[in-house]
């Protein structure tokens, strides 16, 4: 069947069947119960819609945070540090303040209260209080009639700061304990130190017939989102404050402003505007965002602020920088026995999601293939640079590049094919894995098949010419978070729906759509289980007047929990409209079915109403007809402290084989192609699921060969290139072809059985490109990106004899702290802490 | 403050005479959007480095963020705003909604104009010509691909084609 893009906005087009079988009863229920429906059954979930606010976007007609413009609007700019790290020793904003035309200037010390994303990492200040931590920290603000005056206010305040020595990178941020970056921390420069073991290593290591321990370098890179951060406040006449912002977590935001504003939260609106790409940058409250608020609420005039893209580098919260070393016990055949795994993450100025990100850097290694012994060992440095937090990915891209390239090197040193290695040893379904995390589905053996089939994998690898080669990759990432951010036993997500007599549905969600396509997932949810079209749907989100909480754009989360929030709330809405149509028309309401705008009798189709009709007979009997459903994942099996990062209620799978050229010459690496098999679990609209997977593996090339947040060396920890020009990212002509294949392996925690791809399918790209280097020049790069001159480097090494690798050596000397021991399910263990031994006196 | 002295120019618009004064140093992109409320026309650096704001000045390809308001006078502009017409949605606007060419849709506007000058000059560009000519337009969602097949089916339905996308890119492969 060919899509038909034209027309597939309507109920006609989409196969137009008057089904009247049981095929039309949504899967909501019944998919939470574990059934497997045949996406043949559905009329809305598996077709290729186009998303629903599609076409706003291809006239112009959607607005974004810098296309709001409000009457007597002012105009806000952020002075920035432009030192690393210094006291504030004053800030005189006089000149500033007598600049006719500005109407506020504030600093640090209107705006006392600190804040952050992690309740465990309150270290941010709206403007600096008294010191600075990167160049790029915001230090004071104007607010003023226009732009240019703006700029002009923001250059006559005055600064005196007293310089303190910086710290650059994780090497220098573990030797070098003062002065501290912050007061807070595991000591010195050390923001987090974790130490989690699960099962007895030495045993592992004694099973093992190869033991090998490999080094490896991620780069920082960052999300360059084509929309820079904007943010417009309003603070108004009855004292309430409006924020419409570019922000993938309006929740959080929201709580934010009303610690730092000292405002009631019920007194604060955040409506976050459709985001211009979001990629994890835009999950943290921001500075700017309390910034104009506090000045809103100074002037009583709106005030709007827009980052320019140099600041947007500062803003980052990108990927770690993340030193690894990982040292792994296989046996002949390739199953693993233990894996030890250390990770230096270069955390950046402030804590942002840091400590959760450290614990991503050790969770996920355990979901894909078996691993029965594991221990973690993590460190977060505070350096004087940008900070970093969630890009795609989440602390997983830089742990899977390292695994994914010591299994190619393990295949080789067993004389295995790195695929049939996988395949072997693959985490069974309805698992739970050494370090507590539980899997239900897992569909990655056919997306191994998959790509190794497509690719021709058996016929490529180790037998192409010199310079070009194939390498393959696996990976796996979560679909949400299986707990909050803050500490509550709320709902994760919460729908509400409301249903007009007109037949008009109006579904109310806190989600925010960042391009994902999470309001249109709204309605084709709900069109599924009300058997109407859903664009006929109003969708409501990310407004914290209308809409209930859902926690955010982040952890690959909002189609898993929105998903099912929704499916809850109408099917609530649906047994209304069943009960008062089954009164009406004298039959059993198990017998009606919903579609086609239409509720009728399933053995008797002509006997039905029309859903709107259906609407006025349950308004008549039951008065406004308003449900609510919410969504609260499973609780994990982990019970030890840091059991929090990890858990979810499912776990997607990828599988990818890259093809490489590698020019001998400059060391360009080119990639040609790359197949890609996801585990979708089940695809809610397939042409978005497709959009997704592309968009990844396009990012994941841009880690692998170019993007790369880098600083001067020379103490100053300047920011190479802060612009769109310099930082290199894949552009049409170095987007490689895609030939991708859905696995759907429906999981019942999953809305119809869906499972995330906003992430996982960029997790294997790196490593597979890593691998097909080696295989094309027979050189190790074991670090992203794989710039042309680190190719050359391993080459020339390669040329005189030496290691034919590029990476680093060593990890630093660390004191870890003493591990915190749990037995492994198979151990018997029960997923607690197991208990110190006592000292006896 | 500085007295101001604001420039004044006519132009055509979308295909409408227009006329408009404006801070004279202002670049066509703010003049289109802070003063003509035509914000349909994005910004990604306002530096010439992304493509963002790609406008057609007498159907060419212009960085708006690059050129001067004032350079406008007696050109003609074409902003997202006017692609569609009384007949409803242009080829590549509806392509691009239909095939999810648009996922976050801030690049869009810029890739849209880009792609019409494109199909205006060669009506059945080649992959490699539509990346050649795309290739100063960044976008970070889509990995370009949904972008081809837009423009590929856009071009095939203006030359009077049934064309529909085909089945693996919307399910993927076998």
């Amino acid at each position: 069947m060919k899509t038909n893009g034209r027309n597939n906005g309507g109920v006609k087009s989409n196969e137009g069947e008057a089904k009247s079988n049981g095929g039309a009863e949504p899967g909501g229920r019944a998919a939470r119960k574990g059934v497997d429906f045949k996406a043949d059954d559905f009329r809305v979930v598996g077709k290729p819609f186009r998303k629903v606010d599609a076409r706003s976007k291809c006239v112009g007609a959607t607005k974004f945070a810098d296309d709001i413009s409000l009457p007597r609007m002012l105009y806000c700019k952020i002075l920035r540090s432009h030192v690393p790290h210094a006291l504030i020793k004053s800030v005189d904003t006089s000149k500033a303040e007598a600049l006719p035309g500005v109407l506020a200037c504030i600093t640090g010390k209107d705006l006392p209260v600190p804040y952050g994303i992690l309740p465990v990492s309150q270290d941010e200040h709206p403007l600096c209080l008294d010191k600075v931590r990167f160049i790029g920290d915001p230090v004071a603000a104007v607010a003023a009639i226009d732009e240019d005056v703006a700029f002009e206010a923001m250059n006559l305040i005055e600064v005196e700061y007293e310089p303190l020595a910086t710290v650059a990178s994780i090497e220098e941020a573990v030797e070098v304990s003062e002065p501290r970056i912050h007061d807070y921390g595991d000591g010195g420069n050390i923001h987090k130190n974790v130490h989690l073991e699960f099962g007895d290593m030495d045993e592992g290591f004694r099973e093992a017939d190869v033991v090998r321990e490999d080094i490896f370098f991620y780069e920082g890179n960052t999300h360059l989102p084509m929309e820079q951060h904007a943010a417009v406040a309003h603070y108004d006449a009855d004292e309430k404050l409006t924020l419409w912002s570019s922000t993938q977590t309006p929740h959080y935001v929201h709580r934010a402003l009303a610690k730092t504003l000292r405002m009631p939260a019920a007194h604060i609106r955040v409506i976050a505007t459709p985001n211009g790409g979001g990629f994890g940058g835009k999950s943290d409250p921001f500075n700017h965002e309390v910034v104009v608020s506090e000045l809103s609420r100074r002037t009583r005039r709106p005030v709007k602020v827009t980052l320019t893209r140099e600041e947007v580098f500062y803003c980052h919260r990108g990927r770690h920088p993340v030193l690894m070393k990982s040292r792994i016990g296989v046996k002949r055949d390739g199953s693993i026995t233990a894996l030890d795994f250390q990770s230096f993450l270069d955390g950046g100025a402030y804590g942002s999601y840091g400590v959760a990100s450290t614990f991503y850097t050790g969770a996920l290694q355990t979901v894909t293939y078996e691993v029965p012994r594991y221990r973690f060992r993590g460190l977060r440095a505070f350096t004087n640079k940008a900070p970093c937090g969630p890009k795609r990915g989440h602390g997983t891209p830089q742990p899977r590049f390292a695994l994914e390239v010591q299994l190619d090197k393990v295949a080789e040193e067993l004389g295995l094919d790195p695929a049939e290695l996988r395949l072997k040893h693959l985490v069974k379904p309805n698992t739970v894995t050494a370090n507590y995390l539980r899997v239900g589905s897992i569909g990655l053996r056919e997306c191994i098949e998959k790509v190794v089939e497509g690719s021709d994998w058996k016929n490529k690898y180790r037998k192409l010419p010199e310079g070009r080669g194939f390498g393959l990759a696996c990976s796996s990432y979560i679909c949400g978070a299986g707990l909050p951010i803050y500490w509550n036993s709320m709902p994760h997500s919460g729908v509400q729906l409301r249903l007009d007599r007109q037949g008009g549905v109006c579904v109310q969600c806190g989600s925010t759509d960042i391009g994902q396509g999470s309001d249109s997932v709204l309605a084709y949810v709900v069109a599924e289980v009300l058997g109407i079209d859903p664009f006929d749907i109003r969708v409501v989100t990310a407004d914290t007047d209308l809409t209930p909480v859902d926690l955010g754009s982040y952890s690959s989360r909002v189609t898993l929990m929105t998903g099912n929030a929704a499916i809850q709330a109408a099917e609530r809405a649906r047994e209304l409209l069943s009960s008062a149509v089954a009164e009406k028309l004298n039959v059993p309401s198990e017998n009606l079915s919903f579609a086609e705008r239409r509720v009728f009798d399933v053995e008797n189709p002509e006997v039905g109403v029309t859903f709107a009709e259906a609407v006025v007979l349950a308004e008549s009997k039951y008065g406004t007809i308003g449900t609510v459903g919410s969504y609260v994942p499973p609780r994990s099996p982990g019970r030890f402290k840091g059991a929090g990062v990890g858990p979810s209620p499912a776990y997607s799978y990828s599988a990818a084989v890259a093809e490489v050229d590698v020019d001998i010459e400059t060391g360009i690496v080119s990639v040609p192609r790359v197949w890609v098999a996801h585990d979708i679990g089940r695809s809610i609209n397939p042409m978005l699921v497709m959009g997704q997977v592309e968009g990844s593996i396009y990012m994941g090339l841009g880690e692998a060969l170019m993007e790369e947040m880098v600083y001067r060396e020379n103490r100053n920890v300047v920011h190479k290139f802060p612009s769109l020009l310099e930082y290199k990212s894949p552009t049409t002509l170095e987007m490689c072809d895609v030939i991708t294949y859905l696995v759907e392996d429906a999981d019942p925690n999953g809305p119809f059985g869906a499972k995330e791809v906003g992430q996982g399918p960029l997790l294997p790209v790196m490593p597979a490109i890593a691998n097909a280097v080696y295989d094309a020049v027979g050189v190790r790069v074991d670090e992203v990106p794989i710039t042309p001159e680190k190719v050359l480097a391993a080459l020339r090494a390669k040329r005189q004899g030496k290691d034919p690798r590029f990476g680093p050596r060593a990890v630093p000397e660390v004191e870890w702290p003493e591990p915190l021991k749990v037995l492994t399910p198979a151990e018997g263990g029960d997923g607690k802490e197991m208990p110190r031994v006592a000292v006896h006196s | 403050m500085t007295q101001r002295q604001k420039a004044h120019i006519e132009f055509t618009l979308n295909g409408e005479p227009a006329e408009v004064a404006f801070a004279p140093h202002k670049t066509l992109l703010e003049v289109l959007r802070e003063d003509l409320n035509l914000t349909g026309t994005k910004h990604g650096c306002e530096l010439g480095e992304c493509g963002t704001c790609a406008v057609l000045v007498d159907g060419r390809s212009v960085l708006s963020c690059l050129m001067l308001g004032l350079e406008a006078e007696g050109r003609r502009v074409e902003t997202v705003e006017g692609m569609a017409t009384d007949a409803g949605l242009h080829p590549l606007q509806e392509t691009f909604a239909d095939t999810g060419a648009a996922q976050c849709g801030y690049c869009t506007p810029g890739f849209l104009l880009v792609a019409k000058e494109l199909l205006a000059q060669n009506a059945s560009p080649t992959r490699e010509e539509i990346k050649e000519a795309l290739s100063g337009n960044l976008c970070r969602c889509t990995g370009y691909i949904k972008i081809y097949e837009a423009v590929e089916l856009a071009a095939a339905r203006m030359r009077g084609e049934e064309a529909e996308l085909p089945r693996e890119s919307v399910y993927g492969y076998e």
